[in-house]
C-alpha cells in the first residue's frame, strides 16, 4: 500500500497486463475488482457475438465479454485455463475473458506513448496508448471508451 | 457542562429543527414524541429545561406540563411551550397548567434560544 | 442534517399527516364521534401548518390556518361535523394535499378552488359561531391567589442579622454606559407563589432586567415571617429595581413577559436624576441586593444546610434571605428535593389518565436502501443454501443424517429469514386506499353521481414496490366503476336502489398473495353492448359464440372502450387493457365477475413481493429458463394430430376445438435455428398482453420454484425477450422469460434489438 501510494504521488499508475493470443494488453489496476477463473456463462439471446453470457458473481449477474472478440480478433473458446478480469466500468461491473494475467506494471504517465498512426480507427478507439516494457509492446486499453456507459454516467 | 433540554413534540419536522437548533447552540437535547413519552424519559434525563408542543397524541402539552409539575423533583423546572400566535387561549391554559413561558411559532431559532436563556441560569 | 433534509422530512411527514387527516375525516363521515378522532384530524392540519410556517410556505400556512380554525370549532363542539361540513372538509383536505405537493414540486394549484374552500370553511366557522370574538372561552384566567401572607407576625428580616452586600454589575459582562441622560424606570416586582410553581425564577428575571442597562436593585423582606412560620411555597419578597436603559419601557416590560400573571408588577418611567431619591418615599425598607451572587455556585452556609434540605425549590427566595444566596433553579434545588415519593405515581397517573390509548407499536425509520441491501443478501443466502443442498445431494454422503438434518434446519431458517425480511418492506395498502377516496370524490363531482366508498382490510400488507405501482391501475378502475358502473341517482331511485352508489374496495391475503377486490353496486356489464362493440372493432366474429365470462373479459382487450364519448375521466385514452397489463407487469392477474343490474366485481391477485417470483423452470435448447407462473394457464403434452401447419411458418395447436398459435421459444430467442418438434416438447399455454392465448413450446419442464429476481440491467442492459435473471441451485444464472415480449415477437413484431450494445458504447 505504501508502495502504491508512493508511486501514485509521483504520478505513477499501476497497470494489470494480460495476454490475448500473442498480444499483450493492460488496464488500470484501479478499475479491476478481482480476477477469477472461468465458469460457464449463461448465454443471452440476441446479444453480440463477443457477449459470452452472464455468470453469478456472489449474487450479482455479471456479463462476460470475450475481450479478444470485442477487440476484433479471434473468438475465444473459453476453458478452465482462462481467467476473468472483473472490472468496474462506470456504474457497472463486467467480466473480461482473457487468456492469462501476465504482469503488474508500475509506470509513470510519460512512459505511455501515443497510439501509433498505423492503427485503424477501430484500434485507436480502444487504445489509450502503448507501453514499451523490456522489449515487449503492451497496449493500454481505455475501458471507458469501449465499454463506457454514457447513460448511467449522465444520470 | 452542557445544559440539557428535553423537547416534546409529535412533529418529526419540528423535532429535527429543535434538535439542530439546540445542538448548534451547544445544548444537549433529549427528545420525546408525545406527553407520555416525555414523562417517561423525564425521570432518566433530568433536564435543565423543557420545551413542549401542545397538540400531541396520547397526552397533550397541558397534561404533560401538569404531569411534570406533579413530580416533586420537577416542580420548579422551566417549561417553555411552543404555541402559535393565535393561541391566546391555549397560552393561558398552558400557564395554568404550569408553563413557564412560551415560544411563538413559526419556529425561529433565535427566539427559541433567547427564551431558553431567559428561563435558565 | 441541514435545512433541506429537514424540509424533506417535513414533506414526508405531511404525507403521513394528510393520510391521517383524510382517514380521520372519513371516520367522522361514517359517524365516528370519538373526540380523539377529531383531535387527530386537528393535529394533522396543525402539524402541517407548524412545519410550513417554519419554511415560510405562506400559501400552505394560510390555508391550513383557516382549515384549522374551522376544525377547532368542531373540536370544541361549536360545529357539528355533519355530512355537509365533512364534504367541505374532505375537499379542503384535497386542496391541502395539492398545496403541499405544490410547495414541494413547484407548479400551481387551482386558486379559485382553494379560495372558494377558504370561503366555505370560514362560513362554517362563523355561521355556527354567532360571535367569534366571545366564543373562544376567553375566560379570564383565574388569577392565582396572591400568596403573600396577609399580616406576617413580625418582620424579622433584620433581626436575623443579614448583611447587605453591595450590588455589583461586574458579573454581567457588558459595560453599561453610565450616562444619566438615559431614561430610568422604576420596576416594582412582587412575585407570587405561582411564579415559582411555573418554573419561573425571580432572580433570573432580574438578571435579564439588569442586561438592559445600569440597574440598582433593592429587596424588601418585610413580609418574610420567622423561620417557623415560613411557608416554603410562598413568596415573601418585593423587589424594587431602578434601571437606566435606552431600550424603552416595552423592553423592560418584555422581561416580565412570562411572569406577568404571577406577580404584581409596576413599571414607571422616572424623572431624570431622581431615580435614587424615590426610595425615601417608598414604604419599603429595602435591602440592596447582590444579584451576582446568585450566579456563582452557592455554598450553603453551615447551619442552614438542614433547612435547605427541608425546603424545596420554590422557596429558594426564602433561602436567599437566610443565606444571601439563591439556589440555582432546577439544579441544586431539584437535588435537594429528595422527598419525592409521589412523583412516579403522579407521572403514572398522568400517563394513565392521558389515554386509554392503545399502546402504540414502536417503530423506527430506516432507509429503504438498507432494507434492500438486506433483502439482496438474504436472496443470496437463499441461493447459497440451495446450492449447498444440491451439492450435498450430488456428492451423496450416504445418508449422513446429521448433515441432512442440519441442511433441513438451515433451509427452514433461511426461509424464515426471507419471510421476515420481506415483511420489513411490507406496508399496509392504506395510503393507496385513501388516495382512492379522493378519486371517488372527484369523479362523483364530475359525473354528478352520488358515491360512497367503503374500504376494508386497508391494513393488509404488501411489498412497498407493489403498493407504489398499484395506485395507477386502481385509480383507473375506480374511475371506470363510477363512470360506467354506477347509474345516475335518478335512475337508481327508479330501479329501487339507494340513490347513493357504493364502491367497495377490499384487500386481503390469500395463499401467499394479496387479493384486492373492487366491487360496485351499479348496472353491471352491458354484455350486448360489449359484444356489439367487439364485433365493430373486429375483435370477434359477428357470429362468435361466447360465454358471459368471455364477453366480460373482452373489456380487457386493447383499445376496447364502451364509453360513447371519451369523458375526461375514464377517457385519458386508457382502457382496461392497460390496467390489465400493469397488473400483469406486477406478476398479478385480474378477473371480472359481473351481474347485470347488480354490479361488477374486479378481482386483482398480486404477489406479496416483487423480489421473488413463482416460476416454472424449463429447458429450451439446453438452456434453463424460468417462466413466470402467473402467465401460465396450463401445460400440455402436444400430440402429433393436434399440431396443424398454417401457412409457411406458423403452426397451430388444437386445444378443445379451438386453435392456438404455437410459439417456439428457442427459435424466437435465437437459441436454435431449426424449429423444434412440438411432439418432443411441452406446450405452456400462456395468457399474454391483450388477452390472447399462445402455446409456448419448450423442450422440458424441470419443475416449479420460487426464484429471487435479479436485474440484468444492473450490469448489462435490457435483453429483448428476457424480463430478468435469477440464480438457481447450481449457482448458475437462469434467465426469466418475458412472456409478453415473446408472444409479441411471435406475432411478427421482432424482438426489438434495442441496441443491446447501448451499455457497451
Amino acid at each position: 500500500m505504501a508502495y502504491l501510494a508512493q508511486n501514485l504521488t509521483k504520478g505513477g499508475r499501476e497497470l494489470i497486463a494480460f495476454r490475448i493470443g500473442d498480444q499483450e494488453f493492460c488496464v488500470d489496476i484501479m478499475s479491476v475488482r478481482e480476477i477469477r477463473g472461468w465458469t460457464p456463462a449463461t448465454p443471452m439471446p440476441h446479444s453480440p457475438s463477443y457477449m459470452l453470457g452472464v455468470i453469478n458473481l456472489r449474487g450479482a449477474v455479471l456479463p462476460i465479454v470475450d475481450l479478444s472478440a470485442r477487440l476484433g480478433m479471434r473468438r475465444t473458446e473459453p476453458s478452465v485455463r482462462h481467467v476473468i478480469i472483473v472490472a468496474q466500468v462506470g456504474q457497472k461491473i463486467i467480466g473480461l475473458l482473457v487468456e492469462a494475467v501476465s504482469d503488474i506494471l508500475t509506470v509513470t504517465e510519460d512512459k505511455i506513448q501515443p497510439t501509433p498512426e498505423v492503427a485503424s480507427e477501430f484500434e485507436r478507439s480502444f487504445a489509450r496508448g502503448v507501453l514499451a516494457i523490456e522489449g515487449r509492446m503492451i497496449c493500454l486499453i481505455e475501458m471507458d471508451a469501449i465499454f463506457g456507459d454514457r447513460e448511467s454516467e449522465a444520470a | 457542562m452542557k445544559k440539557k433540554v428535553l423537547t416534546v413534540d409529535d412533529s418529526r419536522t419540528i423535532r429535527n429543527m429543535l434538535l439542530v437548533t439546540l445542538n448548534n447552540a451547544g445544548f444537549e437535547t433529549i427528545q420525546a414524541e408525545d406527553g407520555v413519552e416525555g414523562l417517561e424519559v423525564l425521570e432518566d434525563c433530568n433536564p435543565d429545561v423543557i420545551v413542549t408542543d401542545i397538540n400531541m397524541p396520547r397526552l397533550d402539552g397541558f397534561g404533560f406540563i401538569e404531569g411534570v409539575r406533579r413530580n416533586e423533583k420537577y416542580r420548579a423546572i422551566p417549561i417553555l411551550v411552543l404555541t402559535t400566535e393565535s393561541d391566546a387561549e391555549k397560552k393561558n391554559r398552558a400557564r395554568q397548567a404550569g408553563a413557564t413561558g412560551w415560544i411563538v411559532k413559526p419556529f425561529d431559532p433565535t427566539k427559541l434560544i433567547d427564551a431558553i436563556e431567559r428561563v435558565t441560569a | 442534517m441541514d435545512m433541506n433534509e429537514i424540509k424533506e422530512i417535513f414533506f414526508q411527514e405531511c404525507e403521513e399527516q394528510l393520510a391521517e387527516l383524510e382517514s380521520g375525516l372519513l371516520r367522522l363521515n361514517d359517524g365516528d364521534r370519538d373526540p380523539e378522532t377529531v383531535n387527530a384530524v386537528f393535529r394533522a392540519v396543525h402539524s402541517i401548518k407548524g412545519g410550513a410556517g417554519a419554511f415560510g410556505l405562506d400559501d400552505l400556512v394560510s390555508f391550513a390556518h383557516v382549515f384549522e380554525t374551522t376544525l377547532d370549532c368542531v373540536r370544541s363542539g361549536r360545529l357539528e361535523p355533519n355530512q355537509d361540513v365533512l364534504k367541505v372538509m374532505l375537499k379542503s383536505a384535497d386542496v391541502l394535499a395539492d398545496l403541499t405537493n405544490c410547495a414541494r414540486d413547484g407548479g400551481s394549484v387551482d386558486e379559485a378552488r382553494s379560495k372558494q374552500l377558504i370561503r366555505e370553511l370560514e362560513a362554517l366557522a362563523h355561521g355556527e359561531m354567532p360571535s367569534h370574538a366571545e366564543a373562544p372561552a376567553a375566560k379570564p384566567v383565574a388569577a392565582p391567589k396572591a400568596a403573600a401572607p396577609a399580616a406576617p407576625a413580625a418582620p424579622v428580616a433584620n433581626d436575623q442579622g443579614f448583611v447587605p452586600v453591595a450590588f455589583s454589575f461586574d458579573d454581567f459582562g457588558d459595560d453599561m454606559p453610565v450616562e444619566s441622560v438615559l431614561p430610568a424606570y422604576e420596576v416594582i416586582f412582587k412575585p407570587k407563589a405561582d411564579l415559582y410553581r411555573k418554573g419561573n425564577e425571580a432572580t433570573l428575571l432580574l438578571r435579564d432586567l439588569s442586561r438592559l442597562g445600569e440597574m440598582s436593585i433593592y429587596c424588601n423582606m418585610d413580609a418574610l415571617p420567622s423561620l417557623e412560620e415560613l411557608q416554603p411555597e410562598n413568596a415573601y419578597f418585593t423587589w424594587r429595581a431602578v434601571i437606566k436603559t435606552d431600550k424603552g419601557e416595552d423592553a423592560v416590560r418584555a422581561v416580565f413577559e412570562f411572569a406577568e400573571w404571577d406577580c404584581d408588577l409596576e413599571i414607571k418611567a422616572l424623572e431624570e436624576d431622581n431615580g435614587e431619591q424615590s426610595d425615601d418615599e417608598s414604604p419599603m425598607t429595602p435591602v440592596p441586593f447582590d444579584l451576582s451572587a446568585l450566579f456563582d455556585e452557592p455554598e450553603p452556609p453551615v447551619g442552614l444546610v438542614e433547612e435547605e434540605e427541608r425546603i424545596a425549590a420554590s422557596e429558594a427566595e426564602a433561602a436567599a434571605a437566610a443565606s444571601n444566596v439563591v439556589q440555582l433553579p432546577g439544579t441544586k434545588a431539584a437535588d435537594s428535593a429528595k422527598s419525592a415519593p409521589a412523583a412516579p405515581a403522579a407521572a403514572a397517573a398522568a400517563a394513565a389518565s392521558a389515554a386509554a390509548a392503545a399502546p402504540a407499536a414502536q417503530t423506527i425509520r430506516v432507509d429503504l436502501d438498507r432494507v434492500d441491501r438486506l433483502i439482496n443478501l438474504v436472496g443470496e443466502l437463499v441461493i447459497n443454501q440451495a446450492m449447498l443442498s444440491q451439492s450435498v445431494i450430488e456428492n451423496d454422503t450416504n445418508g449422513t443424517s446429521s448433515i441432512n438434518m442440519g441442511l433441513e434446519e438451515l433451509q427452514q431458517l433461511t426461509r424464515e429469514i426471507q419471510d421476515s425480511v420481506m415483511a420489513i418492506r411490507a406496508q399496509p395498502v392504506k395510503p393507496v386506499f385513501q388516495r382512492m377516496a379522493r378519486t371517488v370524490r372527484e369523479i362523483a363531482d364530475i359525473t354528478g353521481k352520488s358515491v360512497r366508498l367503503v374500504t376494508e382490510g386497508e391494513n393488509t400488507e404488501v411489498d412497498k414496490t407493489v403498493i407504489d405501482k398499484l395506485a395507477e391501475p386502481l385509480t383507473h378502475m375506480i374511475r371506470n366503476a363510477v363512470d360506467h358502473g354506477l347509474e345516475m341517482p335518478e335512475k337508481r331511485v327508479a330501479l329501487g336502489k339507494n340513490p347513493e352508489g357504493t364502491v367497495r374496495l377490499t384487500a386481503k391475503h390469500r395463499s401467499g398473495r394479496i387479493i384486492i377486490e373492487l366491487a360496485d353496486d351499479g348496472q353491471g356489464i352491458n354484455r350486448e353492448r360489449v359484444r356489439q362493440k367487439a364485433i365493430d372493432n373486429d375483435l370477434i366474429a359477428a357470429d362468435a359464440n361466447l360465454s358471459d365470462e368471455e364477453i366480460d373479459n373482452l373489456i380487457f382487450h386493447a383499445g376496447f372502450s364502451t364509453a360513447e364519448k371519451v369523458s375526461d375521466l375514464s377517457g385519458r385514452g386508457v382502457g382496461m387493457d392497460v390496467v390489465k397489463r400493469s397488473i400483469q407487469a406486477l406478476g398479478g392477474r385480474i378477473s371480472i365477475q359481473s351481474k347485470p343490474g347488480h354490479g361488477s366485481v374486479f378481482t386483482l391477485s398480486l404477489p406479496l413481493t416483487l423480489a421473488v417470483l413463482d416460476g416454472m423452470v424449463v429447458t429450451v435448447a439446453n438452456q434453463t429458463l424460468v417462466v413466470p407462473l402467473t402467465a401460465i394457464v396450463e401445460t400440455l403434452q402436444p400430440e402429433a394430430n393436434s399440431i396443424h401447419s398454417f401457412g409457411a411458418n406458423q403452426r397451430l395447436i388444437s386445444i378443445r376445438n379451438s386453435f392456438c398459435p404455437l410459439v417456439d421459444v428457442g427459435k424466437i430467442l435465437n437459441f436454435r435455428y431449426q424449429a423444434a418438434n412440438p411432439v418432443e416438447g411441452v406446450a405452456l399455454l400462456v395468457e399474454s398482453e391483450g388477452g390472447g392465448q399462445r402455446a409456448l413450446m419448450v423442450d422440458a419442464i424441470q419443475g416449479q420454484r420460487q426464484v429471487v429476481i435479479k436485474s440484468l440491467e444492473a450490469n448489462y442492459t435490457h435483453v429483448p425477450g428476457i424480463a430478468a435473471a435469477t440464480i438457481l441451485g447450481d449457482g448458475r444464472v437462469a434467465l426469466i422469460l418475458d412472456v409478453d415480449a415473446v408472444v409479441a415477437a411471435s406475432r411478427g413484431q421482432p424482438l426489438r434489438h434495442e441496441n443491446a450494445l447501448a451499455a457497451f458504447g
